[in-house]
């Protein structure tokens, strides 16, 4: 049974990341109909410029101190990114949906290959607090606390998000923009400056969940090409949760998380199944798609 | 698109220059893949011969990409399919080269109606999202390594005696290999040329340029979209077999992972999405370009670069990258739709 509850944390964990990827990409995707490829390459900048800052910054500060920093410097180092990648890429493309889609493909494969170039393929260490490699016991059931920090990273991302989204001007232009567009261009309100705004929000949840998938799942470690393979399961995640719909993201983060620790743990260890808990996460994917072909909740942001 | 008299004769020069290239023995410098500067050095004759396969999986892929506008991001998945199970029957079970071909081909066949059937119930970003994801877990499948089949991430060598001689991989049969690969390209060309003018291809096209008038005419688009699917895939499964009986090793990152997808999405684009010989073209310039500059980056004389030249140069994906965004953002319709400009602005000029 403990097993089964800290499997029920880490999953859920792991929902959390996949919301921070896939949120982004669910807006972007809703108000401008581009499928950002390059949405991995935020998470990886994210991660590198985290590691870059925490290795930099004099070790007397603290483990503690240097990991929020590093935390703060993913956020910045992934919204910069998107920002300039909408400003200088995307926009000279606008109204030409496949031209954006396969120009973020072809910046995610060049800075991925210059970090390959850079870096190497051997992935870096990103130091963390001893804290946070160790877990907290509830009664019989260990919780290891780098979960905590993916858990609560996820909820106020996801609180935050709704609070703006709700609640702000611009975050209504976008709720709006993502209802119908071309109403609110006629309205003289800027849609240009909504997508920019939603590139940047997009690229600071992905550059927080390169590090924290780095920190909760790979031991510390970050590589050029994490932030793609996390990118395949934000984009299932997107597709289960329904396209532009932040709550579907939230939701289906959670499912396909609990889904993969779940059958990652139970029938992984068997031979030739190491694979499983990916396989698993695609195989839902097809069924949702069957029972519900426009995901789970689409049209309601 | 009528043939042009100059597109012909262009076709059959090329046609018969590829042909005797195994033949021609001329000193080249500097601008062949291989270190060594002979035109027919089996270095060279073996990239030629990976820029014919991937020409043809990028032709059939611009069936489905190109002429029929959906983006799929799962060829790969057929192309590993062809690797791996032409691979494994040889290999591991020991069987003949046509009952091996026939498998190879039937299991593609049904992996794609299966998959596209289902994928197809989905349109747009959603059925590229879905492609994509089923690529992703037959990679993963791949690299499970399930009975021992594939070998993982390690890779399968292909090892067969019941191979005919002139097909094994000895570096003195790479002209075979090389003419086979070759055979591959030219057969592929022709399949879908006779698809893409008849009927069916017009149906394709229009698909694309507006589904929904195509359905308030009584066609039902499902069928012709599941067709441009199984063709397309078909194609890259042929490529698969071409490639694992010229490479001799499958490799999950080199045939099955997303990576190869995403390269030939870029060679159609590059040459010119929705022609044939532009998606042929932008395949031979990516896979030569991509061979001659890991040749270049491996020369002694590349580690005394200063390290803001070494670092992206070393990078095949970095440069391609780069000259894909380039092309994206300022030459719309690839290398084809450059000449199609250039030859219209000359036509004005004669006519004015």
């Amino acid at each position: 049974m403990s097993v089964f509850l800290t499997l029920a944390f880490s999953g859920v964990a792991l929902g959390s990341i996949y919301f921070l990827a896939a949120s982004g990409l669910s807006l972007i995707y809703g108000l401008m109909d581009i499928l950002n490829f390059a949405h991995g390459l935020f998470m990886t900048i994210g991660a590198y410029v985290a590691w870059d800052v925490a290795t930099h910054l004099p070790a007397s500060w603290g483990a503690p101190v240097l990991f929020i920093i590093a935390m703060v410097a993913s956020v910045l180092g992934g919204s910069l990114a998107a920002g300039l990648t909408e400003v200088f890429i995307i926009r000279p493309l606008y109204g030409r949906p496949i031209s954006q889609i396969l120009v973020t493909i072809g910046l995610d494969l060049a800075v991925v290959g210059l970090l390959l170039g850079g870096f190497g393929s051997n992935s870096l260490s990103i130091p963390v607090p001893l804290w946070l490699i160790e877990a907290s016991h509830l009664g019989h059931v260990s919780l290891p606390n780098s979960d905590f920090v993916a858990l609560i990273a996820g909820l106020v991302v996801l609180v935050v998000l709704e609070w703006f989204l709700r609640r702000s001007r611009y975050g209504i232009i976008i709720r709006a923009g993502v209802e119908n567009r071309d109403m609110v261009s006629a309205l003289g309100i800027n849609v240009g400056r909504a997508f920019t705004l939603v590139f940047v929000i997009g690229g600071a949840m992905a550059g927080l969940a390169g590090l924290l998938y780095a920190v909760v799942f790979s031991g510390d470690l970050i590589a050029p090409t994490q932030g793609d393979s996390l990118l395949i399961f934000a984009f299932i995640v997107v597709v289960i949760g329904g396209l532009g719909s932040i709550r579907g993201s939230a939701v289906a983060a959670l499912i396909v998380g609990l889904v993969q620790d779940y059958t990652n743990y139970y029938l992984g260890s068997h031979s030739g199944m190491a694979e499983i808990g990916n396989l698993s996460v695609v195989l839902l994917l097809a069924i949702v798609l069957e029972w519900r072909p426009r995901g789970l909740f689409q049209g309601t942001l | 698109m009528s043939v042009s008299r100059r597109g012909v004769v262009v076709a059959v020069a090329a046609f018969l220059i590829f042909l005797l290239v195994p033949f021609i023995g001329v000193h080249v410098p500097w601008i062949l893949p291989s270190t060594v500067n002979i035109i027919n050095s089996t270095g060279t004759l073996e990239v030629l011969a990976l820029c014919f396969i991937f020409a043809g999986v990028a032709l059939g892929y611009d069936v489905i990409f190109g002429f029929t506008g959906l983006l799929s991001l799962g060829p790969v998945m057929y192309f590993a399919t062809g690797v791996y199970v032409f691979d494994i029957t040889l290999t591991h079970w020991n069987w003949p080269l046509v009952p091996a071909l026939l498998c190879t081909f039937g299991i593609s066949l049904v992996l794609a109606i299966v998959f596209g059937a289902i994928a197809l119930r989905v349109s747009g970003i959603a059925f590229t999202m879905v492609t994509l994801a089923f690529a992703q877990a037959f990679y993963y499948l791949i690299e499970d390594n399930p009975h021992g089949l594939t070998g993982g991430d390690t890779g399968l060598a292909l090892v067969s005696s019941r191979l005919p001689g002139f097909m094994s991989g000895a570096v003195s049969n790479t002209r075979n290999l090389y003419w086979i690969a070759f055979g591959f390209l030219v057969v592929s060309y022709a399949i879908v040329w006779m698809v893409t003018e008849s009927a069916t291809g017009h149906v394709f096209v229009a698909i694309r340029e507006n589904e929904r008038r195509l359905e308030v005419l009584g066609i039902r688009p499902f069928g012709f979209k599941l067709g441009a699917y199984v063709l397309s895939s078909l194609v890259a499964s042929g490529g698969g077999v071409a490639y694992i009986l010229l490479i001799g090793t499958a490799v999950p990152s080199a045939v099955a992972s997303t990576t190869v997808t995403l390269s030939i999405l870029i060679m159609v684009v590059l040459g010119g999405a929705g022609t044939r010989w532009g998606a042929v073209t932008g395949a031979m310039i990516y896979v030569y370009l991509e061979q001659y500059l890991l040749k270049v980056s491996a020369e002694p004389s590349f580690a005394n670069l200063p390290s803001f030249l070494r670092v992206p140069l070393s990078q095949p994906q970095f440069l391609l990258g780069a000259i894909f965004v380039l092309f994206v953002l300022f030459v719309p319709g690839g290398i084809a739709g450059m000449v199609g400009r250039f030859r219209v602005r000359r036509e004005g000029r004669n006519r004015g």
